[in-house]
């Protein structure tokens, strides 16, 4: 089977400072990869990378065989990527509908049917639908902004920390979501929260100062406790 | 009572014409992030378009038309040219902004002349109406007219389009609007241009209004334009609107009632907002 989303060696600039040395990682349909690593390893500069809003110097980028090296975002995104940021990056001074609607790419009836099942997924947002995104709270943004990743009939979800700042009990509705999602989409997921990552990935990267230093199985990983110690900082008690 | 609505009429008509320069001024630093100093020389262009045109046609529509779209056209070739390889980068914004203001306004005296030129108003337009002791000037409810018709426009614009829905969204982050897969950048230039085209429109209004067009013009109106954008709230379009209300009327009750401050009044109500609230009026919109 031929990969997804497939990144070889990349090597990304921020301003002077040389973030990503050497990542690379496959991505297989139907499957979620977890992105691991300590903080300021390089895990969303890899995301940011691949949707082209921090350019690499080097190496490839492919979707479904299509290059993305030197595309501009929108047409990264464009060819099927499904962007939800750590930050959710909702539009505050815009309703939930409309930040819904400038999400949609189209408005015929399946993107309005994807639209409608998503509320399902979300109620609060059905609820919320008219008010400004700026009244919600930190849970309904996040749920707002994988939302709008799925309104359209993107090929793979790029997922950057989601449980991050959240409450126990928002991070488990969170990953109940996640959960139903896997069986619909492909995922790629960076994640500090390691049981959620544990709970929701079927492989994962580990990156470290800005290279790709191991990959696995996640069941390999949660047998491996001296790994965990070692590239994540995990102590085990 | 008479001096009041005279005066009433005045101000509206001087704030009608500061809000289509600001307007576009504001929306293009909220959206695209850009104090743009060549905002005053779109104006001067205006302001001779429209005369050059009139004197062609003898037609005041198509003169305004030829204004607009003289602004427009000079408002992509400068965002596509000299603006969008600068974005982000403050400083040379302003030194390309006001490099271009410079050099344009130098054309137009290459072009017609360094001395003022007249301008009538179009017969249709030019008298007054009279009732009883209040005399208002036909030319100045037409500029509070189009003022509102521009500003109602706009505000359809932003709230009920896709358009305004990706301005609202840009204001906050240009960077995610791409993420969502739309060409931010197209937008950029639009409303640059746009704004432009406004500008010229209003210069091509100013020059009936005073009688005639000279290359000097455009940074005082310039001036008063910024005033408005900083005390409305940086990137609100409602900011813009209402501070070139406050503006025209401050200036039109000063100039009757206090002549000597007239010069210093407009300063002297930006000093005062901006010590009650410092981020302006409406400056909400602007989370950057």
């Amino acid at each position: 089977m031929k990969p997804l989303l497939k990144v070889e060696d990349i090597s990304s600039f921020i301003g002077p400072f040389h973030i990503l040395q050497g990542v690379s990682l496959e991505v297989y349909p139907g499957e979620v990869v977890v992105i691991l690593g300590r903080n300021g390893a390089g895990k969303t500069t890899t995301l940011r990378s691949i949707i082209g809003q921090v350019p690499p110097a080097r190496g490839q980028i492919t979707l479904d065989g299509v290059s993305l090296l030197n595309m501009p975002t929108h047409m990264a995104v464009r060819a099927g990527i499904g962007y939800v940021p750590e930050d959710y990056g909702v539009f505050d001074l815009l309703t939930v509908e409309e930040n819904l609607k400038l999400a949609m790419r189209q408005s015929d009836k399946a993107t309005l049917t994807r639209r409608d099942e998503v509320l399902d997924i979300f109620p609060d947002l059905g609820i919320a639908y008219k008010r400004l995104a700026m009244t919600l709270s930190g849970g309904q943004r996040q749920m707002l902004s994988i939302s709008r990743a799925l309104v359209n009939d993107n090929k793979i979800i790029l997922i950057d920390e989601p449980s991050k700042g959240l409450a126990p009990i928002i991070v488990e509705r969170i990953q109940n979501v996640l959960m139903t999602l896997k069986k619909k989409t492909t995922i790629v997921l960076v994640e500090q929260n390691f049981a959620l990552a544990c709970a929701v990935g079927d492989r994962y990267y580990i990156i470290n100062e800005g290279r790709t230093v191991l990959s696995g199985t996640v069941d390999d990983l949660i047998d491996d406790t001296a790994l965990q110690q070692t590239h994540l900082g995990l102590v085990l008690t | 009572m008479h001096i009041f609505v005279m005066l009433l009429v005045n101000g509206l008509a001087e704030g009608a014409l500061i809000f289509l320069m600001a307007a576009g001024l504001s929306i293009i630093l909220g959206l695209v992030g850009v104090v743009n100093f060549a905002h005053g020389t779109l104006f001067i262009w205006g302001g001779y378009m429209s005369i050059w045109v009139f004197r062609l046609t003898a037609s005041f529509p198509l003169a305004l038309l030829a204004a607009l779209a003289t602004g427009v056209i000079m408002g992509i070739v400068f965002e596509r040219l000299f603006v969008k390889p600068v974005y982000g980068k403050v400083t040379s914004q302003i030194l390309i902004t006001l490099g271009l203001m410079i050099i344009f306004t130098d054309m137009v005296r290459l072009l017609w002349g360094p001395n003022p030129i007249p301008m009538v108003r179009p017969p249709w337009l030019d008298g007054t109406w009279v009732f009883g002791q209040v005399i208002i000037a036909r030319y100045r409810v037409f500029l509070i007219a189009v003022g509102l018709f521009v500003a109602v426009g706009i505000n359809y614009l932003i709230n009920k389009t896709r358009i305004g829905m990706v301005m609202r969204a840009g204001i906050q982050s240009p960077e995610m609007v791409q993420a969502l897969g739309i060409n931010i950048k197209l937008y950029f230039a639009a409303v640059f241009a746009g704004g432009a085209g406004l500008a010229a429109l209003g210069g091509a209004l100013y020059a009936p209004l005073v009688g005639s067009v000279w290359s000097g013009m455009g940074i005082d109106n310039q001036i008063l334009a910024f005033i408005v954008v900083i005390l409305g709230g940086m990137g609100s379009f409602y900011g813009s609107a209402v501070g070139s209300i406050l503006i025209g009327l401050t200036s039109a009750f000063t100039a009757w009632f206090f002549p000597p401050l007239t010069a210093y009044s407009t300063l002297l109500i930006m000093v005062v907002i901006l010590s009650l609230k410092p981020e302006g009026l409406f400056g909400l919109a602007v989370r950057k």
